[in-house]
């Protein structure tokens, strides 16, 4: 558990949006599915999940309908809209830049002087 | 609405934070865990549940609103916890606005929009009273046409005539208006039409009649086919031309009339001669009009002036000039005192709204006190300052709304029966409250700014609030021996509670001392008769043989013991009084500059003295040999003797000079009165032979000691009988003295009423205090009984602080009350808080509320079972 990242601020939402965009998840499931996608190297509050669901549906990237779990529990299940799913891919490929960018300065050496 | 009900969203949020708890435990099952520990586990891993939840609300968006109906339900919840509590608050904050309100609405009402006309603001009139030469027609014409400052000038008098519609004639009360009156106050009729300057041709040339909409409702039955008709007002014919709007009464606050006509036609229904005499002073009340654009009302007044002493230098012998003031149209001479009593009525009202807030504050920091160990449950649930501020302000602003709406309630309710009152029955007299959107707003904003008051007088407590503490150590906290800001909101709410009890006081004692003043009339047993011969026709030189006649019948009556007449009113009647210049024998000049004393004048039958009860201190009364062609008489009261001649001897037969040069010989001396008004200082006054002045306007007065109602009923048969067309309407002098004493009646109910609300106010502070003290000490008050205390030691202990206290508070109050000496002066007559009954009193009714509201809690304290309440622990 002491070796887990913790989250960049804004990338919670990315992650779910991630999860979410393999199949339907309740929120517990998008837990479970993000930290199997991550090796369970980040932490995430499970509190701090919900907000994050609430504000996605708030701003129309995820819809919600009430189904039931693999175990027979009644639970709500997310999945993205078409919004969502455009967001989705703008934000990865914004993500990537940033990622690619990055790397890439950190990675420069020290040119001689 | 569902605010009150779980909202859906709310339902929906919990239930999925619920199926999380279980997703996750049935996981933790599987891996190993019993079930009770897997929900702990899955329980604590959500952490904070009430943070989360308002992080979830934030997210989903209209928090604000959706948090706020959860406040409201919450404090709702809690308030229906503690009844006693929200009972006390609410019932308290309703007093207390309530009077405000109550006062604020008269104000409002008399102050803030005297006369319902168009403009009103730029209205402005010479105020009644005093020596100003505004109330005599020729003047008005000549203030009209000669000054720069009015667009135009109207001038109103009162008439009170007789009316024939050809069944029974009756009274009825008017304005006689200068032509341009309803042109000047820019208002439309509501039938028919109104009466113009162009319809004035000089004396008696506009016969018409104006009527109000309430006399037109209540006499005609809104027949709209009265327009045109010709009715008789003393036996004149005039004919109705209109009905006034609904919503205008008059130009004057406090009198409505019946009708309105045209004042060239007055001589008609009073006196003949009066629009002519330039130095009389009651054919017009008022002059008004509206200020021209760019002159400010100090040019006008100056104005004004300027043409009066312009009047003074060219008729010196008439006109009788004091300097005029301009008034909004409306309160006349009563606005200053009015304004004086209503700004004193603010205050107090003011003090009942503070001691209701430290009431409150009090009562609120005691259950705020209680609540320590659920606030910090609260915190350490995760839920932050912030948000539990918010809830507690909640709670305070739902009782100041509930509090505040009652207490609306109740005045607006008051102050419609005020405006509907008709103080003196069968006159025009009323008192025109009516409330408006102004009081609501002002209502809401003082329960709400109260609220907030008292709503943070425990927010320190909370901020302070430490959880582990308060839930370590339970609610138990011990009360401390220093000073807490509830002691010092106790004291505050006593000290103004001895205020308002020592105004009342105050206000009782004044009311007591004037009625059981010397008026120089004895009016018990006493009847008064208006009698206007001019309603029924009579010409002026057939009046004296009539009043003798009338008198004759007066005394012929069985049990009547003296009968007499006055001319015009009677002292201390609709506070009427005629002053008049008096003038050394050898002054000849008889400019109001060189006059001697102004004295009230009357003109009175024999026979009126000792009906009215009035002693003779020296010399005779008049008999019926002083008539028209016997040498001129007079009798003085004590102070013109005084004043005039040195001393009562010297008086009689001493002689002086009237206003017409007439040289009148002092024949008797009669003991001083009162004559306009109760509070007055004492004046000088003359009485002259009604014969030698005839007037047919007067006021019959019979002494006897039988019942009211009989001797009313007996003088109307009688009076029938010399003439069947004469209204009469028989009353008691005490009954038309209410007129001059009620505005200290008005101040005594409510001062009296003030100082109730206060003792009332106090009371439950003190209760709360006491018993609040005995509920958080019964298990020590147990121990000291159990260990073998006394009952006093007991009372002492428990009480010995909150009557400290009491003591403390009153002290303050009593002070305050014996400085606040000149506010209680504007209120009532003869305020003097130094007087030891008043003090005495105070004290005595302090210790009194003190003594009613420890009794519950002393006995409670007294009845501790030890046994009971150690087991209980």
């Amino acid at each position: 558990m002491t070796d887990q990242a913790q989250l960049l601020p804004g990338t919670l939402d990315l992650l779910v949006l991630k999860a979410v965009s393999l199949g339907p998840l309740h929120g517990y499931g998008v837990l479970l599915r993000i930290g199997q996608i991550t090796n369970s190297a980040l932490l995430i509050e499970q509190g701090a999940l919900y907000p994050a669901l609430f504000r996605l549906v708030r701003q129309g990237l995820l819809k919600a309908s009430w189904g039931v779990s693999e175990n027979n529990r009644r639970a709500k299940f997310y999945e993205l809209t078409a919004t969502g799913r455009k967001r989705f891919r703008e934000e990865t490929e914004g993500w990537n830049r940033l990622a690619t960018a990055m790397t890439a300065a950190l990675a420069a050496q020290a040119e001689e002087a | 609405m569902n605010i009150f009900h779980r909202s859906p969203r709310t339902e929906e949020m919990e239930e999925e934070l619920l199926s999380h708890v279980q997703l996750r435990a049935d996981d933790l099952e599987r891996s190993g865990l019993n079930h009770a520990q897997a929900e702990r586990q899955a329980r604590i891993e959500l952490g904070g549940r009430e943070r989360w939840k308002e992080e979830c609300y934030q997210a989903m968006g209209s928090s604000f609103f959706e948090s706020l109906v959860q406040d409201i339900r919450f404090a709702l919840r809690v308030l229906r916890k503690s009844p006693g509590f929200t009972f006390a608050a609410v019932v308290t904050l309703a007093l207390a606005i309530g009077a405000n309100a109550v006062v604020f609405g008269i104000m409002d009402s008399l102050l803030l929009r005297p006369l319902n006309v168009p403009q009103w603001e730029s209205l402005w009139g010479t105020m009644y009273g005093g020596n100003i030469a505004w109330q005599s027609y020729p003047n008005y014409i000549d203030l009209r046409d000669h000054n720069h400052s009015f667009e135009d000038l109207a001038a109103f008098g009162m008439v009170f005539a007789g009316l024939d519609t050809g069944k029974d004639p009756s009274v009825f009360n008017g304005f006689a208006t200068s032509g341009n009156y309803f042109d000047v106050l820019r208002i439309q009729p509501y039938l028919g039409k109104f009466f113009h300057a162009s319809d004035e041709h000089g004396r008696n040339s506009a016969p018409y009649v104006v009527l109000s909409y309430a006399y037109w409702h209540s006499r005609f039955h809104e027949d709209r086919s009265v327009i045109g008709r010709v009715v008789g007002v003393n036996k004149h014919p005039f004919t109705i031309i209109g009905v006034a709007p609904p919503s205008f009464q008059g130009t004057l606050v406090f009198v409505s009339p019946d009708f309105y006509m045209p004042i060239v036609n007055e001589e008609q229904v009073t006196t003949e001669g009066l629009l002519s005499a330039r130095g009389s002073d009651h054919a017009v009340f008022e002059v008004m009009g509206h200020i021209k654009p760019g002159v400010t009302p100090a040019q006008a007044t100056a104005d004004v002036n300027a043409v009066g002493a312009s009047l003074e230098k060219n008729y010196p012998k008439e006109v009788a000039r004091g300097n005029t003031s301009l008034a909004h149209e409306g309160l006349t001479s009563f606005g200053p005192d009015l304004k004086g009593f209503l700004a004193g009525l603010m205050l107090l009202a003011g003090l009942i709204l503070l001691a209701a807030c430290a009431n409150l504050g009090s009562l609120f920091a005691a259950h705020a006190a209680d609540r320590s160990r659920e606030v910090a449950l609260r915190l350490a649930l995760g839920s932050s300052r912030r948000r539990i501020l918010r809830q507690l302000l909640t709670e305070a602003v739902l009782i100041s709304l509930a509090g505040g709406a009652a207490g609306l309630w109740a005045s607006v309710v008051l102050l419609s029966r005020l405006g509907t009152w008709q103080p003196f029955p069968g006159t025009a007299v009323r008192i025109p409250v009516s409330p408006d959107a102004r009081l609501y707003v002002v209502a809401l904003l003082l329960a709400l700014v109260s609220g907030f008051l008292f709503g943070i007088v425990p927010v320190r407590q909370v901020l302070r609030a430490n959880p582990y503490e308060v839930v370590k150590a339970g609610s138990s906290r011990r009360l401390g021996s220093r000073m807490t800001l509830r002691d010092v909101l106790l004291v505050i709410q006593i000290a103004i509670c001895a205020v308002l009890v020592t105004a009342s006081l105050v206000a009782v004692r004044g009311l007591v001392r004037s009625l059981h003043g010397n008026y120089g009339i004895d009016p018990r047993n006493t009847m008064l008769a208006s009698v206007n011969l001019a309603m029924a026709g009579y010409s002026i030189d057939k009046v004296p043989g009539m009043q003798k006649s009338m008198i004759d019948a007066m005394e012929s009556i069985p049990g009547v013991e003296h009968a007499g007449l006055v001319n015009g009113y009677p002292p201390l009647v609709y506070t009427a009084g005629t002053r008049e210049n008096v003038f050394k024998t050898e002054t000849s000049d008889l400019r109001n500059s060189n006059a001697a004393a102004n004295p009230y004048r009357y003109e009175i039958s024999p026979g009126y003295f000792a009906a009215a009860g009035t002693s003779l201190l020296a010399g005779r009364t008049f008999d019926w040999h002083d008539g028209k062609d016997a040498p001129p008489v007079v009798v003085v009261n004590r102070d013109f003797a005084g004043k005039m001649f040195g001393s009562v001897n010297h008086a009689v037969g001493s002689f002086y000079k009237l206003l017409d040069g007439r040289r009148v010989e002092v024949v008797g001396v009669v003991e001083d009165g009162k004559y306009q008004n109760i509070t007055q200082d004492q004046q000088p006054a003359m009485f002259l032979p009604s014969m030698q002045s005839p007037a047919n306007a007067f006021f019959l007065v019979v002494r006897s000691h039988r019942d009211p109602q009989q001797l009313a009923a007996a003088m109307r048969t009688k009076l029938h009988q010399l003439d069947s067309g004469l209204p009469v309407d028989p009353k008691t002098w005490n009954e038309l003295l209410s007129v001059v004493l009620f505005p200290s009646r008005v101040a005594t109910m409510s001062l009296g009423v003030m100082g109730m609300m206060g003792a009332m106010l106090s009371v439950t502070g003190i209760f709360g205090m006491a018993a609040y003290s005995v509920s958080k000490r019964l298990r020590e008050l147990g121990i000291r009984v159990a260990l073998g205390a006394q009952r006093t030691q007991v009372l002492q202990a428990v009480l010995g602080r909150t009557v400290k206290l009491l003591a403390v508070g009153s002290a303050i109050g009593l002070l305050l009350g014996i400085l606040a000496t000149r506010v209680l002066a504007y209120i009532v007559y003869q305020a003097t808080p130094r007087d030891p009954l008043v003090l005495s009193g105070v004290v005595l009714a302090m210790a009194l509320l003190g003594l009613v509201a420890t009794w519950i809690p002393a006995q409670r304290a007294l009845s501790v079972d030890p046994m009971m309440l150690l087991r209980e622990e």
